[in-house]
C-alpha cells in the first residue's frame, strides 16, 4: 500500500537495489553518507552490505563510490 | 539534514598542510592518521576511522561531493584492482621505511640534516624556512621525510579527486588498504 512507503521499511519492495561487488568495495563507507534511508552500512571493515528491505534502488550510493563497485539492478 | 562534528574534520587537512609551511615539526602529528586506522582495524575490528574520522576522506567528499570539483568518472579499472592497491601498500610501507632508516642515519650521525621536502619520491623542493624551531637532527628529518610523504600523497588523491570520483584515493590508500585486510583477515574473509 502506497501509505506504508514512509515507515521503515517498504512493504512491498522496490523494482531495483543496490548491488555491492565485494572484490571491488574498499569499505571506505562514501556509500553511507549519501543513502537516503540508512540503507548501506559497512560490515566489519570488509565490504559495504545493503540492507535489501530498506533499499529503493536510488542509485546515489552508486553515483558516489569511487571503486563503482555498486551496481543498480533489477530485483531477482 | 543534521551533519555530525566529524564531517567537519576537513579543517584538519588544511592546517595540518598549512602548518607544514610554517614549521616542519607539526608534520609528526601526521602519524595520528597512521596509527588511529589502525588503533580501530586491529583493536575493534572496523574502518571507523576511514568511515567517519579521515580527515583526507572527508577532505575530498567536500571538495568533490559537495562542491562539485570531481569530473565523477569511474577509475580506470587498473587504478582500482587489488593487484595495483597492494602493490600501491607495498610500495607506501617501502617509502615509509626509508623515511625511518634515513631518521635513523642521521640519528647516528652518518649524516647531516637533509631540509628538504621530496615530492613524489624523485622532486627536492627546499624547504629550509619551516626549520626555524632547532631540535635534534633526526626528530626534524622524520619530519621532513613524513610530509613528504603525506604531501606527495595528498597531491596524488587531489589528483584523482578532480579527475574520477572525490573519494578516488580511499581505494587505493595505502592505510585504506591495510586496515581493509586487517578487517577481512579478522572475520576470516578472503582478502
Amino acid at each position: 500500500m502506497d501509505s506504508e512507503v514512509g515507515k521503515k521499511s517498504v512493504k512491498k519492495s522496490s523494482k531495483r537495489h543496490a548491488v555491492v561487488d565485494k572484490n571491488f568495495c574498499a569499505a571506505c563507507g562514501a556509500c553511507t553518507y549519501v543513502c537516503p534511508r540508512g540503507a548501506i552500512k559497512v560490515w566489519r571493515g570488509s565490504f559495504s552490505v545493503v540492507d535489501e528491505n530498506l533499499c529503493i534502488g536510488c542509485g546515489k550510493c552508486a553515483k558516489e563510490c569511487p571503486a563503482s563497485a555498486i551496481k543498480i539492478e533489477v530485483r531477482q | 539534514m543534521k551533519r555530525h562534528w566529524y564531517e567537519y574534520l576537513w579543517i584538519w587537512s588544511i592546517v595540518y598542510f598549512g602548518m607544514g609551511f610554517f614549521n616542519i615539526l607539526f608534520a609528526w602529528l601526521g602519524l595520528i592518521s597512521f596509527f588511529l586506522p589502525l588503533i580501530f582495524a586491529i583493536g575493534f575490528g572496523n574502518k571507523n576511522f576511514c568511515n567517519r574520522y579521515c580527515d583526507r576522506g572527508q577532505f575530498f567528499r567536500m571538495l568533490g561531493s559537495q562542491h562539485g570539483f570531481s569530473r565523477g568518472r569511474d577509475m580506470p579499472n587498473w587504478l582500482k584492482s587489488k593487484t595495483f592497491r597492494y602493490s600501491f601498500l607495498i610500495f607506501f610501507l617501502g617509502m615509509f621505511c626509508s623515511v625511518i632508516y634515513n631518521t635513523y642515519i642521521v640519528f647516528a650521525g652518518v649524516k647531516n640534516l637533509n631540509e628538504i621536502v621530496t615530492l613524489f619520491w624523485t622532486i627536492d623542493i627546499p624547504w629550509n624556512w619551516a626549520y626555524t624551531v632547532h631540535v635534534e637532527s633526526w626528530i626534524a628529518q622524520f619530519a621532513f621525510g613524513f610530509y613528504s610523504l603525506m604531501l606527495t600523497s595528498m597531491i596524488l588523491g587531489i589528483l584523482t579527486m578532480l579527475l574520477f570520483k572525490p573519494r578516488s584515493w580511499c581505494v587505493y590508500c595505502p592505510m585504506g588498504t591495510m586496515t581493509q585486510m586487517i578487517c577481512k583477515l579478522k572475520s576470516n574473509e578472503k582478502i
